[in-house]
């Protein structure tokens, strides 16, 4: 018997604002272009909404501005933050709420001016009085001390690592809205400055600004509306914990949990997955999710991404817009995973389209790999 | 003050966090033990990370460790040392290796623990003495 979440709900509704470097325009801004994006893609209005799931890293009571700003009162809402992978948890939050009846039209949605605020941005109030004495530099250290862990058990190298920025940069070169487009080499990457050893300058994703959102129905009313739907076949979540030096192996994440959650969910694997995206907030993510979720064994990714499988044209196309590392990264991430799954399934990529996705995979992580999220779409031919 | 409500005497007495820095300004380096499943604890909680249990118990430590993960900041100021240090009862902690060049620092090396005294103090570790630990 098939899981009572998989395929009850689809995403009907994407908004992306493309604007990553928006000087005088602050995050709410972002977040409530993005909403109105969504909404018209779906063919709903604001009055619609419901639900509302939302989390920002410049605002504690996320919800209730949001809420405010947007001129809705939703009868449910979740403003769950664990980082760039939030969205993938509301997601998960709103096809329980929808499928339940606590709401009939749930609205993700994101904004951050994390470029253009520059150093005005207050970080989060989070402190970590036992990492603070130490000053890693946040939070690239914690990411640098698992990939130093995993060079030594794996015998992954710099090289590998910055293969996964080269074949982000040229899935970028095909997406036209993909901030960093010019050609990227090894080389390049390698003499890179470095941060935190062993990560560079270059083994980091961008900063931008900007904004995302994602509208969602059940099923029934998804196919009466003019987008074609991308179901939700199967959704996890996985939490290990805050700081780095509580994680309990600093080479396994817990989407190894995250990801087994959601195959169960949609009842597919990781070989029936054509398009995948992994949260790329640094090179080394790439690797731990290319592993984690299935696509090959602990320790072999190094090698298959050099082997170019990841990149266009290669076997398992991986973080089609450009990822973090080329396309955006506003801050937290998570929704833009989301959002090239469903331009895929739609089939409306263009030059970076990759060819007859049904099922496809996003995957976000927060924190220091702290939280992870999956959450696996499909076709109508995949319900 | 001067009030007493019916609290439950297990847990009465400097949470977790001010019994630590306690013992630090006292120069002991404490860490939890589990009295029901043995597992070491930092940092300090009310429970077990391993088993759940609240029956903790403190116990000074050796300060014997391994480095388990490194990474050298490269700051104008001067680079310097992370590590995640394996301590020899289990528990893991950030912290930074001193007396030995920021980037020779090595996963596996022996260290040993020390207190940096003050007003917020915070232990490092130097590479032990004698080889392997």
């Amino acid at each position: 018997m098939s899981h009572p979440l998989r395929g009850r709900t689809a995403i009907v509704g994407i908004g992306n604002t493309r604007r990553w470097n928006a000087p005088d325009r602050s995050p709410f801004d972002q977040l409530q272009e993005a909403s109105v994006l969504a909404l018209e893609d779906a063919g709903l209005r604001l009055k619609d909404v419901d639900g509302l799931f939302c989390s920002l890293s410049t605002s504690g009571l996320p919800v209730l501005n949001v809420a405010e700003r947007l001129g809705i009162q939703p009868r449910h809402a979740d403003g769950t933050m664990v980082g760039g992978a939030s969205f993938i948890f509301h997601l998960q939050s709103a096809m329980s709420a929808l499928v339940n009846g606590l709401c009939d039209v749930a609205l993700i949605c994101y904004g951050s001016n994390q470029l253009t605020a520059g150093g005005k941005l207050a970080s989060m109030p989070d402190p970590q009085p036992y990492e603070n004495p130490y000053k890693p530099r946040y939070p690239i250290s914690s990411y640098a001390l698992a990939a130093a862990r995993h060079m030594h058990e794996h015998g992954t190298t710099r090289e590998h690592l910055a293969d996964v920025a080269v074949a982000a940069r040229a899935w970028a070169q095909l997406n036209p809205d993909a901030f960093m487009r010019e050609p990227l080499t090894r080389e390049q990457v390698l003499a890179s400055r470095m941060v935190s050893d062993p990560l560079s300058k270059a083994d980091c994703c961008l900063v931008t600004d900007g904004g995302a959102a994602l509208v969602l129905t059940r099923a029934d009313r998804a196919r009466d509306l003019p987008r074609k739907p991308a179901y939700l076949l199967g959704t996890g979540i996985g939490i290990s914990h805050r700081q780095i030096s509580a994680m309990p192996d600093l080479t396994t994440t817990a989407a190894v949990e995250s990801g087994q959650r959601a195959y169960a969910m949609a009842g597919v694997g990781p070989r029936d997955i054509q398009h995948r995206m992994l949260y790329d907030a640094f090179t080394i993510n790439t690797l731990l999710f290319l592993e984690d979720l299935g696509f090959c064994k602990k320790g072999e990714a190094g090698p298959l991404v050099s082997s170019g499988a990841i990149s266009p044209g290669g076997r398992l196309p991986v973080n089609t817009n450009g990822g973090g590392l080329s396309c955006n990264h506003p801050g937290m991430y998570g929704l833009f995973t989301v959002i090239e799954c469903v331009e895929q399934l739609r089939g409306q990529c263009g030059a970076r389209q990759v060819p007859g996705v049904q099922l496809a995979l996003a995957h976000a992580n927060g924190g220091v790999l702290s939280s992870q999220a999956t959450a696996i779409l499909g076709s109508a031919d995949t319900l | 003050m001067g009030h007493t409500t019916n609290t439950d005497p297990r847990f009465d007495g400097p949470g977790p966090d001010a019994q630590y820095r306690q013992a630090l300004l006292e120069g002991r380096f404490v860490l939890q033990h589990c009295e029901d499943c043995s597992a070491a604890r930092f940092p300090p909680a009310l429970v077990c990370r391993s088993c759940g249990s609240a029956r903790l118990s403190w116990r000074v430590s050796p300060g014997a460790g391994e480095v388990y993960a490194t990474t050298t900041v490269r700051d104008r100021a001067g680079d310097y040392n992370v590590a995640i240090v394996q301590l020899e009862q289990g528990a893991r902690m950030m912290s930074r290796v001193d007396g030995i060049a920021a980037d020779a620092v090595r996963i596996g090396l022996p260290v040993q623990a020390h207190i940096v005294p003050g007003d917020e103090p915070f232990v490092v570790f130097t590479p032990a003495q004698g080889g392997a630990a």
